[in-house]
């Protein structure tokens, strides 16, 4: 079982909102493969991970701005600048992640 | 809950391999089509990209694959207007241990920690039992040779004959290498080896065929314990399905990565 979407499914059971984002593409480098997915509640509760914990405060910042407007979102992170403290992978890699308001 | 989500969780649930296709850029983007081998619930835009993205799918959850795709808004292949991208839940992969002995039951342990669906085979009931291997799902008391030839293997399935005595190895190889499972490896030292090899040619089995056969099995880490030797199987393992070499990381130079859109494919 996937514990990811066992938890969506159990917050939509609680008529809890939430969205889901998912690694739907890796270039180069990159610390989880495609289909990885996290997910997160309105009330803030988060399951799964996208990445070595690198980008994962930026994707709950989106998830929740899905939450709110319900505009599902596609995003690129890349190789971070360590000085201007953004937000990126560590790794060189780049990653892609969906963002989507759970509304099926 | 919405009926695609249900319809999602009861398949994981089940076990039912299941693909979920989202479009995630161009027009229609957060389209949701979830598509078995029978049924599918949702829609991508409208009903010609459904057509397309259900044949797409059900193409890719036959091999167990993730992608994106690239369609037409109404699903012509040679536009790319549209990426779908569709994931594959394949039911888990299947690991058989042959021979209950002390190193399969830490075989079958490291077997369901890497996510495999694990049965143990002995033809001997006094080995064979549920209590010496508490963590496979299936124990099963039968004659190796005979239990695999009726036994479901695919590309994903992962066959480790640890018996070491010819007896039972030869027989149960002969018919392993008759399924397309995608690691065959046995256990023995060089002479177990060498003699089994012996044994196997004159039986008629091929050069060709002898090299699919991980004999002796494992990655060369210096294992001696059954966990340690567990360990050197299951890396031996992974590194044949992701066609890394196994060496270490830190005397290698490029990507630790390399093939990502390979390891998705798990």
């Amino acid at each position: 079982m996937n514990p990811v979407v066992e938890r969506v499914a159990r917050w939509r059971e609680e008529d809890k909102r939430c969205a889901l984002a998912t690694v739907v593409k890796v270039e180069r480098s990159g610390p989880l493969g495609p289909g990885t997915s996290m997910a997160v509640s309105e009330d803030g509760e988060v399951v799964g991970s996208v990445s070595g914990g690198c980008v994962e405060p930026a994707v709950y910042e989106e998830a929740m701005d899905a939450i709110r407007t319900g505009e599902p979102r596609l995003l690129t992170y890349g190789i971070s600048d360590e000085e201007a403290f953004g937000v990126g992978l560590t790794c060189g890699g780049v990653i892609h992640i969906f963002v989507e308001r759970v509304d099926w | 809950m919405g009926e695609l989500l249900s319809r999602w969780r009861q398949a994981l649930e089940r076990e039912e391999p299941v693909a979920v296709a989202t479009v995630v850029d161009g027009p229609g983007r957060g389209g949701k089509l979830l598509v078995t081998p029978e049924e599918h619930i949702g829609t991508a835009g409208n009903p010609d990209l459904d057509r397309a993205v259900v044949e797409a799918a059900r193409g890719l959850l036959e091999g167990g694959r993730t992608e994106m795709v690239h369609l037409g808004p109404r699903g012509q292949r040679r536009m790319d207007e549209v990426s779908i991208f569709i994931q594959s839940f394949a039911p888990p992969p299947r690991m058989y241990v042959f021979g209950a002995i002390d190193f399969a039951s830490a075989v079958a342990r490291i077997g369901k920690f890497l996510g495999y669906r694990v049965t143990v085979c002995d033809a001997r009931p006094v080995f064979a039992t549920r209590e010496r291997f508490p963590t496979a799902d299936e124990v099963v008391v039968a004659w190796p040779d005979e239990f695999i030839k009726s036994a479901p293997v695919d590309r994903r399935t992962v066959i480790c004959v640890l018996t070491h005595d010819p007896k039972f190895d030869v027989p149960v190889l002969k018919e392993a290498l008759k399924t397309e499972a995608g690691y065959i490896g046995a256990m023995g030292s060089r002479r177990t080896h060498e003699k089994r090899t012996a044994r196997l040619k004159e039986e008629g089995v091929t050069d060709e065929e002898l090299s699919r056969i991980s004999s002796p099995i494992g990655l060369d880490i210096g294992a001696r314990t059954p966990e340690e030797t567990a360990v050197a199987i299951a890396a031996e393992i992974i590194a044949l399905k992701t066609g890394h070499p196994g060496g270490r990381l830190a005397e290698r130079q490029g990507p630790i990565h390399a093939r990502p859109a390979e390891e998705a494919r798990r």
